[in-house]
């Protein structure tokens, strides 16, 4: 018995997938949810092994609902319109529904899963997908976090820097810090070049930020921010700082 | 202007060759004449290095200017100018290098010289008029291209943005998943929808309608809306007698119900109201339309924003005033107010 979740915010859409699944004696719908808030709740609750997910959600889009759960489940995706997510897809040759969809285009989608399923048990979800999916002009624009049960959307003008920290990073915004299981590299691409420089291995600041550079040993510099903080800046990375700032 | 005949490497090759051609036959015809193979020599070089050159100049000045139709006259009697000029050029050069005999000679020929390098100016005129009318038309035909190229895409943005592929999808899969459990409403569903799309085809952007049927197409637009959310979506219409006897450019009000519907409903989870209210006022209609927005993921400081750029551009087109659109909040609500001069 597989257990299913169907995610959209459009009953009438859910309804049309639950309809579809009636035949499969194999497969138990587990729940519905109307937004990625309820999405994250119920696969941590349910531990599905397959999701139906609709791409543009209330709150948070279904890209950055997977970003936030640790082992996403396999995913059916379900849109109706998308072009960056369509292009993600076809780049990493993902199984998608294009609404309206018929019986036959479902029952084929459904039973390729199934068939790899008993195939090879678990397919991992294809991490890379999400690092080129973001890639949105909404998603430059803000960061999903989740703090305990809570999930927080920051704006990206909101964060003053990042910092490694270990297998995390730490986005610093004015009043807080959050974990983000992600790395350096993933936010050096996603947040836009021109406003986000990678300094240091460990730091990428907000160039509006950063009020002064001071010499700091040989090589290297210390840039200062607004608020009095000091962020460590490498030779590269003052090299790009400067390019950044037309110095 | 067209790029220089000579930045095409290829053609520095063919000139040079062209003219080391030429210089030759003409020493073979002197030597034939009765010359000694050095004045044969000196006489051809001073000859063909003298064309050459003009003609080098005649090329490049019509690299920036060429002539036009009217100036064939002018271009005659340049030849012919230019013929002259080279003859003096020529004697007045070889009097320094060459002997009495090569002078002589080339005085009792002037006739046939000058019969000669007129011509050749005038082949080298009109190949390099040729050509560069033929550059330019191509340079003409590619900005054209390019244009026509931003035209089309312009309205095919206009289209995909009147159309809101996302919404019609959308609508398209509600109906689908009705047909089978209550076909009556997908029926109605249909009728809505094609009446919708009718309208938003149909409307010619300069025309001016009565508020009334504007808003009969926005309550088709939202009870669309209403279907495909369910009992989420409610709205409150207040339309007076007086105001919807009002004209308004159409589908001034469309982009600005579809931004509170984007904020309102989708990107909410809760129930939600819409309202649009019209006041008919002094020579003034006023419409102001109400949606509920989700702070947590809406930032309403960022400026204006939301999408309603476009309606502030078109009042400012049509009536040449700033102050015909605000956006205010208060609390969790977003307030769009539109006044339309009458």
């Amino acid at each position: 018995m597989y257990k299913v979740l169907i995610i959209d915010d459009e009953p009438l859409a859910r309804s049309i997938v639950r309809e579809y699944l009636k035949e499969y004696s194999q497969i138990e719908v587990a729940g519905e949810c109307a937004d990625g808030f309820e999405g994250v709740k119920a696969i941590g609750q349910y531990q599905p092994d397959l999701i139906f997910l609709d791409i543009q959600m209330p709150k948070i889009n279904g890209f950055e609902m997977l970003e936030l759960i640790d082992r996403p489940p396999s995913v059916i995706f379900t849109t109706a319109f998308d072009e960056y997510a369509i292009r993600a897809f076809e780049a990493h040759a993902i199984d998608y529904l294009l609404k309206p969809f018929n019986k036959s285009r479902f029952d084929k989608a459904l039973r390729n899963w199934l068939s790899q399923r008993n195939a090879d048990g678990v397919t991992p979800f294809p991490s890379d997908l999400l690092s080129t999916a973001v890639q949105t002009p909404l998603q430059q624009s803000r960061v999903v976090v989740r703090i305990g049960g809570k999930i927080k959307i920051i704006p990206t003008q909101d964060i003053r820097y990042i910092e490694a920290a270990d297998d995390y990073v730490k986005i610093h915004t004015g009043s807080d810090s959050f974990l983000k299981n992600k790395t350096m590299q993933y936010f050096e691409q996603l947040l836009d070049a021109r406003q986000f420089v990678r300094v240091h291995r460990s730091y990428i600041v907000n160039i509006q930020q950063v009020t002064r550079l001071e010499p700091y040993e040989k090589e290297n510099y210390i840039a200062i921010l607004i608020d009095g903080l000091k962020v460590p800046v490498s030779k590269t990375g003052y090299l790009k700082l400067k390019q950044v700032l037309g110095l | 202007m067209p790029a220089s005949v000579f930045s095409i490497k290829r053609n520095h090759y063919y000139f040079a060759i062209f003219w080391i051609s030429w210089s030759i036959v003409h020493i073979w015809i002197l030597q034939d004449r009765g010359y000694g193979f050095k004045a044969a020599c000196i006489d051809s070089v001073v000859s063909n290095a003298l064309l050459a050159g003009i003609s080098l100049l005649v090329i490049t000045t019509m690299r920036h200017y060429l002539p036009r139709k009217e100036s064939v006259t002018y271009l005659f009697l340049l030849c012919i100018g230019l013929g002259l000029v080279w003859f003096g050029c020529a004697k007045l050069a070889l009097s320094y290098v060459a002997d009495e005999f090569v002078i002589n000679s080339f005085n009792e020929s002037v006739a046939v010289r000058v019969a000669i390098a007129i011509p050749v100016f005038g082949c080298v005129i009109l190949m390099s008029a040729l050509r560069y009318t033929l550059e330019e038309q191509k340079e003409q035909e590619r900005r054209n291209g390019e244009s026509e190229r931003l035209v089309r895409d312009a309205e095919l943005y206009k289209l995909r943005q009147q159309l809101q592929p996302h919404f019609l999808f959308n609508s398209l899969n509600s109906i689908s998943a009705l047909i089978i459990s209550r076909p009556d409403e997908a029926r109605e569903m249909i009728q809505q929808l094609s009446d919708y799309l009718r309208n938003t085809l149909r409307k010619e952007e300069h025309l001016w309608v009565k508020l009334g049927e504007e808003i009969h197409y926005l309550e088709l637009y939202l009870s669309i809306e209403k279907v495909r959310f369910g009992h989420r979506l409610s709205t409150v219409i207040q339309c007076g007698d007086a105001a919807c006897e009002m004209k308004l450019p159409a589908m001034l009000l469309q982009p600005i119900v579809e931004n509170a519907i984007k904020f309102g409903l989708y990107d909410t989870t809760e129930n939600i109201t819409i309202s649009i209210e019209c006041f008919a006022g002094d020579r003034l209609l006023t419409v102001t339309v109400k949606n509920p927005f989700d702070p947590e993921v809406t930032f309403p400081k960022k400026g204006t924003g939301f999408g309603l750029n476009s309606v502030r551009k078109r009042l400012f087109l049509l009536f040449a005033r700033n102050d015909l659109l605000s956006v205010s909040t208060d609390e969790h609500i977003f307030i769009t107010q539109v006044k339309i001069p009458q």
